[in-house]
């Protein structure tokens, strides 16, 4: 029968849509409104102490819209005035400085697309596999471009003493949050950024100002930033020590665990995007990121790790931001077991869980980077699962 | 192609022997210098930028007062600590009064948040449980945080008399201090932390990167695999759950306005009779009161679908019994009053919300009080727009 989206004549074929002005700042197609941040309801007590998880299984590209960046928040979104936020710098500098949205404004930016992983996005997959879908076990991250002044040269402004080996700095929320940086991280790459993809930062992403700490632990990317205190030793605050610190199997724990681990996930095929179409040509693709570099190559492998191909890599290859990969081939209708392995310009090659386990054991929560399975059965339904 | 730049893995080295030397030895400072030659190949695409000679000339210096008023960080060398102190027993009455709605009243944790004591033995096992006690290295972090963050929702507002008593006092439930202690910048040094030795700075570089950076298998990697776990087992993927609830939800929404139907009817039968004597919610005020709410929803919820949170919840609260919401843990003072006839009337609503402990001394509620009445007056017409 001939096809009555073609035959028949459709409303917006005919009638006359909305003129310009409707929707002054524009939303998504109603079609879109399924893709959601979603919030994992028995993680947290509260959603003003919680996280949600950006949806990976419905984008492209590398770039995170910034209405789907995941959100974490310690005590809500601040809802800070500009004209009321102000940047101090106090500690061990010449001159303590206090500076406006505008004087930063003043000095020269940059532009640079990193990705923000969150410590403990895929930590409830450390015990095995739990939560079905890419979105809740790999989406505490997204990757923008940023628009912000090197923290260096504001640092330099204030003059950073010679016995100045580490800053904290530390948001205007009601949680204060704090984490001491390495001055050779300052120094080196941070920003203080006040743009995402071209439009100020939402204020659940920090609004007026964030710090950008390229390739670590997302926590540490203060939000709302209000204050850089510039010390002679790390300040062994709660975020460092309750929290974002790595337990081992032998009750020790990792602590300045910054770098993210080159890390990587098949977005599609998965648990929220199943193959739908049935055998024939297909496309495969899903994100890799490293806190290290660039990640020049992915591989995928469609029996459980037996054979592996190499996908194809597609977009901008920047250092410290998602890349993207495909690999395309012919769906037999049998099932699937799905893997990517990342491998990053130092040469590392992203490990199994099992082998993270071997090392860390299983009661860490952050900084899972293993290799992730889906099984996809005869009907095209994605599932997480773990493999021998 | 000018987007490929790729760096090798930046300054990682580096930073992790400046930060042992400033760990362990803060007088260690020529490992810090960090070699620019990573940087090299990004210049090829971005100048780095230079502060001119004597800087930017941006910003003002930062007034003492400004500092002082800002910079409230505290260290484990004691760096930061005020003046001031406070014992076990003032504290149990701050923590009372303001902690164990959250915290339970000897640290044990309500639901979701977090456990403040116990836990001893636990790091190694199957289910560490991570306190003051059991995990954390440094005292300075319980003051630094309840100083900065605490009480949820009401933040910086507790004395450094306070602070010193309620750190005394959680040490105390961790038994790290006798009950006749008293904390304050001397006595910090004495207090014993169990763990603190267990931590210890990141190992990858030596541990995991060389193990993780070997030649990848491509061909006949393995013979067999097999499903060894499954997320399905566990069933805790919200959007799994969403689909029940959203039929759910269909199906009620077909009784509610059935219902509404019905309830739309006896009101306007009984506003016939009862117009003059009821105000009507001037929906203004109401829509203003939305607003202050914000400052309640940590703890409360009101509307479609409130349940009982830290506080409970608020929909009908006019004309209700004081204390009379079905199964949320009220405070003897709350219960004593709701049995001695007290009613929530726009009257005694607005006392209470004025000044908690005043009205109703041995509430739970750590809320300090609304100062602008007319911010006591949107909220109680909200309130009163919440039905049941």
């Amino acid at each position: 029968a001939p096809d009555t989206a073609i035959t028949e004549l459709q409303p917006w074929n005919q009638n006359l849509g909305d003129g310009v002005d409707v929707s002054p700042y524009g939303v998504p197609s109603e079609f879109e409104a399924h893709v959601q941040r979603k919030n994992v309801e028995w993680l947290t007590a509260d959603t003003v102490s919680s996280i949600n998880f950006t949806p990976l299984h419905e984008l492209d590209g590398i770039l995170t819209p910034n209405g789907l960046c995941f959100e974490r928040h310690h005590a809500g979104v601040a809802e800070v005035d500009p004209a009321k936020h102000r940047l101090m710098i106090n500690g061990l500098v010449d001159k303590p400085l206090v500076f406006t949205l505008q004087d930063l404004m003043r000095f020269p930016r940059e532009n640079h697309v990193y990705f923000l992983e969150c410590a403990a996005n895929t930590g409830m997959e450390w015990r095995g596999a739990q939560l079905n879908g890419c979105q809740f076990t790999h989406g505490m991250i997204h990757n923008v471009m940023y628009t912000g002044v090197p923290l260096r040269l504001i640092l330099e402004e204030a003059g950073v003493k010679t016995n100045g080996k580490w800053v904290m700095p530390e948001g205007a929320d009601a949680s204060a949050m704090t984490r001491s940086v390495p001055i050779e991280k300052a120094m080196d790459d941070c920003l203080v950024a006040f743009k995402m993809n071209g439009e100020a930062l939402r204020p659940e992403q920090g609004y007026p100002m964030r710090l950008v700490v390229p390739g670590w632990e997302g926590n540490m990317w203060i939000k709302w930033l209000r204050r850089i205190e510039v010390g002679d030793m790390p300040w062994h605050h709660r975020e460092e020590t309750s929290k974002y610190t790595d337990l081992l199997e032998n009750g020790s724990a990792r602590r300045f665990t910054w770098e993210m681990d080159a890390k990587s996930v098949i977005t599609n095929p998965s648990p929220q995007a199943p193959l739908n179409h049935g055998k024939g040509h297909t496309v495969l693709t899903g994100v890799a990121w490293s806190g290290r570099g660039t990640v020049p190559r992915v591989d995928v492998t469609l029996d459980g790790g037996k054979n592996w191909h190499q996908a194809r890599i597609s977009g901008p290859s920047l250092p410290m931001s998602m890349h993207r990969f495909y690999f395309e081939f012919d769906w037999d209708g049998s099932p699937l077991l799905l893997q990517s392995r990342a491998h990053d310009s130092t040469g590392y090659v992203q490990p199994t869980k099992d082998q993270l386990r071997v090392i860390r054991g299983e009661n860490s929560i952050y900084h899972n980077n293993g290799i992730q399975t889906w099984y996809v059965n005869e009907q095209g339904i994605a599932e997480n699962v773990e493999i021998s | 192609d000018q987007f490929v730049v790729d760096i090798p893995a930046p300054v990682r080295g580096s930073i992790v022997v400046a930060a042992n030397a400033a760990t362990e030895d803060t007088t260690g400072t020529e490992e810090a210098s960090v070699s620019a030659e990573p940087m090299a190949e990004i210049e090829q695409v971005e100048m780095m930028l230079q502060s001119p000679e004597g800087g930017f000339s941006l910003g003002r210096e930062a007034l003492s007062e400004e500092v002082a008023a800002w910079d409230i960080d505290v260290r484990p060398d004691g760096l930061g600590l005020p003046e001031g102190s406070g014992d076990v027993f003032m504290g149990e009455e701050i923590y009372l009064e303001n902690c164990a709605m959250c915290h339970g009243d000897f640290g044990e944790a309500i639901g979701r948040w977090p456990v403040l004591a116990g836990g001893e033995g636990t790091l190694d096992g199957e289910d560490p449980v991570k306190t003051v006690g059991s995990y954390w290295p440094y005292a300075s972090t319980i003051f630094d945080y309840i100083h900065r963050a605490m009480p949820f929702g009401n933040a910086q507002s507790l004395t450094d008399d306070e602070v010193y008593a309620l750190t005394a006092y959680v040490l105390y439930l961790n038994y790290l201090v006798e009950d006749d202690f008293v904390l304050n910048r001397e006595t910090f040094a004495e207090v014993p932390m169990p763990n603190q030795d267990n931590f210890f700075m990141d190992d990858r570089a030596e541990v995991e990167l060389g193990e993780f950076s070997k030649e990848a298998c491509m061909e006949n990697c393995k013979d067999t695999v097999e499903i060894v776990k499954r997320a399905r087992v566990l069933d805790v993927t919200p959007e799994a759950a969403e689909s029940d609830e959203t039929q759910e939800n269909a199906a009620e929404e077909t009784t509610e306005q059935m219902a509404a139907a019905e309830t739309t009817q006896a009101v306007d039968e009984a506003s016939e009779e009862t117009t003059d004597a009821t105000d009507a919610i001037d929906p203004e005020l109401a829509a203003a009161g939305e607003t202050v709410f914000r400052k309640c929803r940590a703890c409360h919820q009101v509307g479609e679908g409130a349940s009982n949170r830290v506080g409970p919840h608020l929909n009908a609260i006019i004309g209700r019994s004081v204390g009379s919401v079905e199964g949320f843990r009220y405070s003897s003072a709350m219960q004593d009053a709701g049995g001695g006839g007290l009613v929530w009337s726009e009257e005694s609503l607005g006392e209470f919300l004025t000044n908690p402990r005043d009205f109703l001394a041995g509430t739970k509620m750590s809320f300090a009080g609304l100062r602008d009445e007319g911010d006591v007056a949107a909220i109680i017409a909200y309130l009163g727009s919440m039905s049941e």
